[in-house]
């Protein structure tokens, strides 16, 4: 294979999977803690739009990124509202979250429908990315991509290396008891679900900025709940999102490639399969795993927490 | 400080209640948002286009009751399924595969004319729904995959295997390539019971079809059966209820509702089968199931009011030229401030003075 298509194919699955590893590596706090938030389709979408607002007025990536996640955060806080202070169904509510912002999106971002940004570009780091082979391959990608990558490690440090991180999966494993020996139960899952919103909403930021310079109503589609999909996979763990996320990048890769190649399939058979790819793959986790349950499933997960006391 | 207690009995004031002080609530919201974006319209005239026009003009409101139509048959379905704590948040695919699959039978027979081949058509998309929300209660029974992952991912599938339906082998042979069948004859179509207007049978379905659940939830074993289920999985299990045969019923029953919507909408306003079939009515039910309960009846009286706000959102558009999305912001406001209100049912908001 030509050595310039194979490092541009590792660049490909990279763009594609990293909007999946912000917003799963988010989400996946998010249940760590004992709370499944299903809107993070909705907290991307705002994400993508707000990160492309920003960057068409000031033309500033930091703004634009830091907007994105800070957009991520408020719409996050309703569903945080909502479901920690008035107890409200998270299934119900995650699914209301979605909805609302797809529409808020599609309303906020009618007047950019036809703008084109500047996008974030990969920036080589000097002298390391002029090594050969592995320069191209390791230290020539967008800031993000690293990014990305970073944020696996702290999520895994602070839940696993961190006195705060066991006391949020004491929560999420029994909220009733990490709330007798007298831990905020609210307050952290709180944190986990602002956490949450600010990832997907950088998530859906990178859609915007760095995959295609252009607004799009409906431009996730349907990547919250790919990444939804990659926590269950993930059975919980962080470094496994990296390795399902570059699974999931791959088979879009694929399938563009094969575009590109005049495979004689149309078009809608071959984007169909990032879909099929997430059924396949969570079926084929459970026939590894048997007839054992998971254990590594957040036993509150979905669960309402409300003291008396 | 502001506290919750949990109260004895679930208030019955407050079931009654907290769905007007939501509404209430989204009305002031929206309000709001009109107040701020508007700029030389009066606040007052979009309300009246929106809320009360589709209300008092004929052709409106026999626009919103076909809409209405798709969204109780599909709500009514999803309400049973969640009442068992089955999630199909995928309803749309299963519309749109009815869609197909009875749309498929009306073309083959195109040269037909015969009183069957309605009946034929809707028992087709009935059943392309079950076998596709099928697919769902397999993988949860047998690799106890989540539903709620395999049928959202399984509707994105749907609306790409209808594209690749109208461009292949359910194009209009002499329609220069357009992605759109041909237009159905007669028979093939859905009659009319309002004269002049677009509304069909649908609707009249839709209530027999409520009362009928409603009926069936009240007295038969298998309404107690996914009640106990959604609400104490436990308690079901040693009551010896099979699990696996309430999730194959949920999903099944919701899976062939949506897919009698889905022919419905294609033999019935659309008259062919298009790219427009998919028209976010599948994820809309989710919103009027909830806003009905779950209740099999209250589903056609929530389905109304969504309604309304479909037809008033379009005429705001036209009239005003505001986008159309506004609708999907109410509709996703609206849910909010009604989960958040059903908070008054089951517990007590005490308001006391913190000490020091």
């Amino acid at each position: 294979m030509n050595e310039s298509l194979f490092i541009n194919i590792i660049i490909g699955i990279s763009i594609a999977s990293v909007p999946l590893i912000f917003a799963a590596i988010g989400e996946l706090l998010v249940e760590r803690s004992g709370v499944l938030n299903l809107g993070v389709e909705g907290m991307m979408i705002v994400g993508a739009l707000l990160g492309f607002v920003v960057m068409s007025h000031t033309q500033n990536p930091y703004l634009a990124v830091l907007s994105a996640m800070l957009g991520g955060m408020v719409i996050a806080s309703i569903f945080a509202f909502l479901t920690q202070f008035l107890l409200t169904n998270q299934v119900a509510t995650g699914l209301a979250l979605t909805l609302f912002g797809l529409g808020f999106a599609a309303f906020a971002g009618r007047g950019y429908t036809e703008e084109t940004i500047q996008l974030i570009t990969a920036v080589p780091i000097p002298y390391l990315s002029d090594i050969p082979y592995l320069g191209p391959l390791l230290f020539s990608f967008n800031p993000l991509v690293y990014l990305a990558f970073f944020m696996v490690y702290l999520v895994w440090w602070f839940l696993f290396k961190t006195k705060q991180g066991l006391i949020l999966r004491a929560i999420g494993d029994n909220h009733d008891a990490a709330h007798a020996i007298g831990h905020n139960v609210v307050r952290y899952r709180v944190m986990a679900i602002l956490f949450g919103g600010a990832m997907a909403g950088i998530g859906g930021a990178f859609l915007s900025l760095v995959q295609v310079p252009i607004w799009g109503e409906g431009m996730t589609a349907g990547r919250g709940w790919i990444a939804l999909g990659l926590v269950v996979f993930a059975s919980w763990q962080p470094f496994r999102i990296i390795f399902g996320a570059i699974l999931f990048g791959g088979i879009t890769i694929l399938q563009i490639h094969a575009q590109g190649l005049n495979i004689n399939v149309s078009a809608q058979y071959l984007s169909m399969l990032p879909y099929l790819a997430t059924i396949v793959i969570l079926v084929s986790l459970r026939m590894r795993l048997k007839n054992k349950t998971n254990r590594t499933v957040p036993n509150c997960l979905g669960r309402i927490f409300h003291s008396t006391t | 400080m502001i506290r919750l207690i949990p109260r004895v009995e679930n208030s019955t004031a407050m079931v009654l209640l907290s769905p007007l002080l939501a509404l209430t609530l989204t009305a002031l919201s929206a309000y709001l948002i009109f107040v701020f974006i508007l700029v030389d319209i009066p606040v007052s005239s979009v309300f009246f286009t929106l809320f009360v026009e589709p209300l008092i003009d004929s052709y409106y409101f026999s626009e919103l009751l076909v809409k209405a139509a798709p969204l109780m048959i599909i709500g009514l379905g999803l309400s049973i399924g969640f009442r068992a704590g089955i999630w199909n948040i995928g309803a749309e695919g299963q519309y749109v595969m009815g869609g197909i699959a009875g749309s498929a039978v009306g073309l083959y027979f195109y040269n037909v004319e015969a009183l069957w081949l309605l009946p034929l058509m809707t028992v087709a998309g009935i059943l392309g729904g079950m076998l596709y929300a099928g697919i769902a209660a397999f993988l949860r029974i047998r690799y106890q995959v989540n539903e709620i992952l395999v049928t959202l991912m399984l509707t994105y599938v749907a609306v790409l295997f209808l594209s690749a339906m109208l461009q292949g082998p359910l194009r209009n042979p002499s329609g220069f390539n357009f992605p759109e069948s041909r237009i159905f004859h007669d028979s093939a179509m859905l009659p009319i019971i309002w004269e002049g207007t677009r509304l069909h049978i649908g609707l009249i379905v839709a209530i027999i079809l409520s009362l009928v659940a409603w009926f069936g939830i009240k007295k038969h074993m298998f309404g107690m059966q996914i009640k106990i289920s959604g609400s104490a999985p436990r308690a079901a299990k040693f009551a010896g209820f099979d699990d696996n045969k309430t999730v194959w019923y949920s999903l099944l029953i919701s899976g062939g509702l949506a897919g009698l919507a889905g022919l419905f909408e294609a033999a019935g306003p659309a008259g062919q089968l298009t790219p427009g079939l998919p028209q976010f009515y599948g994820f809309t039910a989710i919103i009027v199931a909830f806003l009905a309960r779950l209740h099999p009846v209250g589903v056609l009286f929530s389905a109304l009011l969504i309604a309304l706000s479909y037809v008033g959102g379009e005429n705001v558009q036209i009239e005003y030229n505001l986008p159309s999305s506004i609708t999907q912001i109410f509709q996703g406001m609206l849910l909010f401030y009604f989960l958040a209100c059903d908070i008054l049912i089951k517990y007590k908001v005490v308001l006391f003075k913190t000490k020091n």
